[in-house]
C-alpha cells in the first residue's frame, strides 16, 4: 500500500480559526494522509487536536501520530539564539515543520532535535535499519 | 510588552487567589508514567492510604481523581494541597491494543472508550492547576510530542512545572536524557514504585509550590 503525504503551506491555514485549522488537518488525516504542514499550531491548538481527535475515535479512526520540529533555541549560541528570536518575532508560527497521520498507518514518530523517524505499521516485522527513516 | 503586563496581572490575582483556595498540584503525563504510582506513594507517606489502582494495562485511571487536604511537612515548612491525579494523555487510543494485553473485546472497547474521555477531561483540567508535576517513563523517549505538548501548555498558562522521570529501578532509565530534552525545568529521578529519593522530590515541591 503507498503512503500519501500532503503538504499544506501555513498561507493555507493562516487565516483559519483554531476550530478551522483542526478540523482541515484532521480531515485530511482521516482520508488516511499523512499531513506535512508547513510551521506549527499553537500550543493551545494542539491539545484541542488531541481533544478534538479523542473526540472522535471509533472502530474505523484509532487516533493521530503527531510531531513538530522546531528550531530549539536553547541549544544555540548567544548570537544565533538572538538571531533565531529575531526570526521568530518575524515569521511567529511559520517556522518549523508539523507531522501528523492516522495511527492505523504511523505507527510511532521517534524525534530528537536533529531528525525524525517515521515507523510504518506495514513494517512491524521488518528489521530496524530497514525502516523508513526521514532526515528534517 | 501587553503580553507581559498580562502575565503579570495573572500572576499577582493567581497568588492572592491561591492563598484563599486550597493549592491543586496536577499530576500530567502520557498513560503508564507512574502518575498514580506517584499519588499512592505520596497518599501512602502523608495520609498513610492509597489513590487509585494501578496496572501494566495503559490507562487504568480514565478519570480525574482528587485527594484532598495532603499536608507534606518539611523542617518548620508545611504544604498543604489536593493532589489531582489525571488520566494518561494519548494521541490515540486502539481498543485492540488492550486485547493484546488479554481484555477481551467488549471489555477493550469499554476501556478505550473511558480512555479517550479521560484525556478530554485531562485536558480539560490543565486550567484548574496551580502547580503541575510531569510524570515522565524514564525509560522511555522523553521527545514524545504528547510531553512536549504537555509542559508547552502549561507554559502558556503560566503555571509552575516540576518535571520528574519515574522508574529509575529499571536498568534502561535516563534522567540525562530528560534534563537534554527539557533544560529549562527542574528534573527530579524518581522510583515511585520503591519509594527513591522521594526526599528530592518533597523538597522540590517545596521549592515550586511553596
Amino acid at each position: 500500500m503507498g503512503l500519501t503525504l500532503q503538504f499544506v503551506p501555513y498561507m493555507e491555514i493562516e487565516n483559519l480559526s483554531s476550530i478551522g485549522r483542526i478540523r482541515k488537518l484532521l480531515n485530511a488525516v482521516k482520508e488516511d494522509k499523512i499531513v506535512l504542514l508547513e510551521g506549527r499550531l499553537k500550543k493551545e491548538e494542539e491539545a484541542e487536536l488531541i481533544k478534538t481527535t479523542m473526540e472522535e475515535i471509533n472502530s474505523e479512526f484509532r487516533g493521530i501520530e503527531l510531531a513538530v520540529v522546531y528550531p530549539a533555541a536553547h541549544n544555540m549560541a548567544a548570537f544565533r539564539k538572538l538571531k533565531q528570536q529575531f526570526i521568530n518575532m518575524l515569521l511567529g508560527d511559520r517556522q518549523g515543520l508539523t507531522i501528523i497521520g492516522p495511527a492505523s498507518i504511523v505507527k510511532e514518530i521517534k524525534k530528537d532535535p536533529n531528525k525524525i523517524q517515521l515507523f510504518t505499521t506495514d513494517d512491524r516485522s521488518k528489521p530496524k535499519k530497514a525502516r523508513k527513516k526521514a532526515k528534517s | 510588552m501587553i503580553k507581559f503586563v498580562g502575565k503579570f496581572i495573572h500572576k499577582v490575582f493567581r497568588d492572592i487567589f491561591r492563598k484563599r483556595k486550597a493549592l491543586k498540584i496536577g499530576l500530567y503525563g502520557p498513560p503508564n508514567g507512574g502518575k498514580t504510582t506517584l499519588a499512592n506513594r505520596l497518599c501512602l507517606d502523608w495520609l498513610g492510604e492509597e489513590m487509585g489502582s494501578v496496572s501494566n494495562i495503559e490507562h487504568e485511571t480514565r478519570e480525574v481523581q482528587i485527594k484532598e487536604r495532603i499536608t507534606v511537612k518539611k523542617d518548620n515548612h508545611e504544604l498543604s494541597f489536593s493532589l489531582v491525579d489525571t488520566p494518561g494523555i494519548a494521541t490515540k487510543i486502539d481498543y485492540e491494543d488492550f486485547m493484546k494485553k488479554g481484555l477481551t473485546e467488549s471489555e477493550s472497547k469499554k476501556r478505550a472508550k473511558e480512555a479517550t474521555k479521560g484525556v478530554i477531561d485531562a485536558i480539560r483540567w490543565l486550567d484548574n492547576m496551580d502547580v503541575v508535576v510531569v510524570v515522565l517513563d524514564a525509560t522511555k523517549d522523553p521527545y514524545s510530542q504528547v510531553n512536549i505538548t504537555i509542559i508547552g501548555n502549561l507554559a502558556a498558562r503560566d503555571i509552575p512545572v516540576l518535571v520528574v522521570g519515574n522508574k529509575t529501578d529499571l536498568r534502561k532509565a535516563s534522567i540525562k536524557k530528560i534534563k537534554a530534552a527539557f533544560p529549562q525545568y527542574d528534573v527530579i529521578g524518581i522510583s515511585a514504585k520503591k519509594g527513591t529519593n522521594m526526599e528530592e522530590f518533597y523538597e522540590s515541591l517545596f521549592v515550586i509550590a511553596g
